[in-house]
């Protein structure tokens, strides 16, 4: 199971590094998210059309912003280690 | 697979949003239910929600030279039920929508069917299917398929908000399915990657709520 584990954490960290390396020899630049993208599809398809809400808040920049979607991901990853934490001293716990 | 505030005409936004109430009215009902009746189960609740929060805040380099991200819904899914992740994923949404200014709260309705519904019963449904040919091909590819489903309905909605003047639905849903379709099929791959790899881990603990997953059912 260990060894399946690592293979696997390889086969990810493998995955992207290939998806960072690749794109970057073939010329491409920006990484562009694909949210973006279907937002000028849109504008292409109707020109006229305008978004009949803003935002309540925008982050003031895209380093504010890159902040705190590091926020969502560290607040999710302590809570998904605490929680494994939690469920495998209740685990040994039970262990006769 | 975050449809941009004010980026759904109002009856569009309107529409997705009421049929996004009773799922996630249902999705209440369930995580109710879980935390009344198996009341050990409360972490796996925090598992798949904390889950779902630290992949989709996750933006991904894809081979194609753009960037998107992995759901995480579908792995919660397996563990609590489809129906909750109705509400956990809603709750990933509305916190992207409100301090990222990702997605927004007009499209939340559209959203949260593309993602916290969608997604979760894709995933749920392709588990159940192959689970008894081989648990960890069951994982894998129910949270890869749950992942490319989720985008697929995005596509579907914008598709129906923007037909394109020649070729209608059918011409702006290849166009928006273009753009998504590709650049996430690899991330769909490391989703259900990682998605083996965590369900590995919660095994390896032996988690006692754990034993309906790898015997077949799901617990709650």
């Amino acid at each position: 199971m260990r060894m399946q584990n690592l293979l696997l954490l390889l086969a990810f960290v493998g995955l992207v590094s290939l998806s960072l390396w690749w794109p970057v020899r073939q010329g491409a630049d920006g990484f562009a998210g694909t949210d973006g993208q279907a937002t000028e599809e849109i504008t292409r398809l109707k020109p006229e059309y305008e978004p009949w809400v803003q935002p309540l808040w925008q982050p003031p920049g895209a380093q504010v912003e890159s902040l705190l979607f590091s926020v969502q991901a560290a607040l999710g990853a302590g809570l998904l280690g605490y929680l494994l934490g939690v469920m495998r001293q209740r685990s040994k716990d039970a262990e006769p | 697979m975050h449809i941009a505030e004010g980026f759904l005409p109002p009856a569009h936004a309107a529409g997705w949003a009421a049929l996004a109430l009773p799922f996630v009215a249902v999705g209440l009902g369930s995580i109710k239910r879980i935390l009344r009746q198996h009341p050990e189960c409360k972490p796996l609740l925090g598992v798949a929600g904390a889950y779902a929060f630290v992949l989709s805040a996750l933006k991904l380099p894809s081979v194609t030279g753009s960037s998107s991200h992995p759901t995480g819904v579908g792995m919660g899914a397996l563990l609590i039920g489809p129906a909750a992740m109705g509400v956990l994923g809603m709750v990933v949404l509305l916190f992207q929508a409100l301090l990222l200014a990702h997605g927004g709260l007009s499209t939340l309705g559209a959203n949260v069917i593309s993602m916290a519904v969608v997604g979760p019963w894709v995933a749920f449904a392709v588990f159940r299917l192959l689970r008894p040919w081989s648990f960890r091909t069951a994982v894998f590819l129910s949270a890869a398929l749950g992942n490319l489903a989720t985008y697929l309905t995005t596509a579907t909605q914008l598709a129906l908000a923007f037909p394109d003047p020649h070729s209608g639905w059918v011409g702006a849903f290849a166009k928006f399915a273009g753009i998504y379709a590709l650049t996430q099929v690899p991330l769909a791959v490391g989703e259900g990657v990682l998605s083996v790899l965590v369900v590995n881990v919660l095994l390896a603990h032996n988690a006692p709520q754990l034993r309906g997953l790898s015997e077949g059912g799901r617990l709650a």
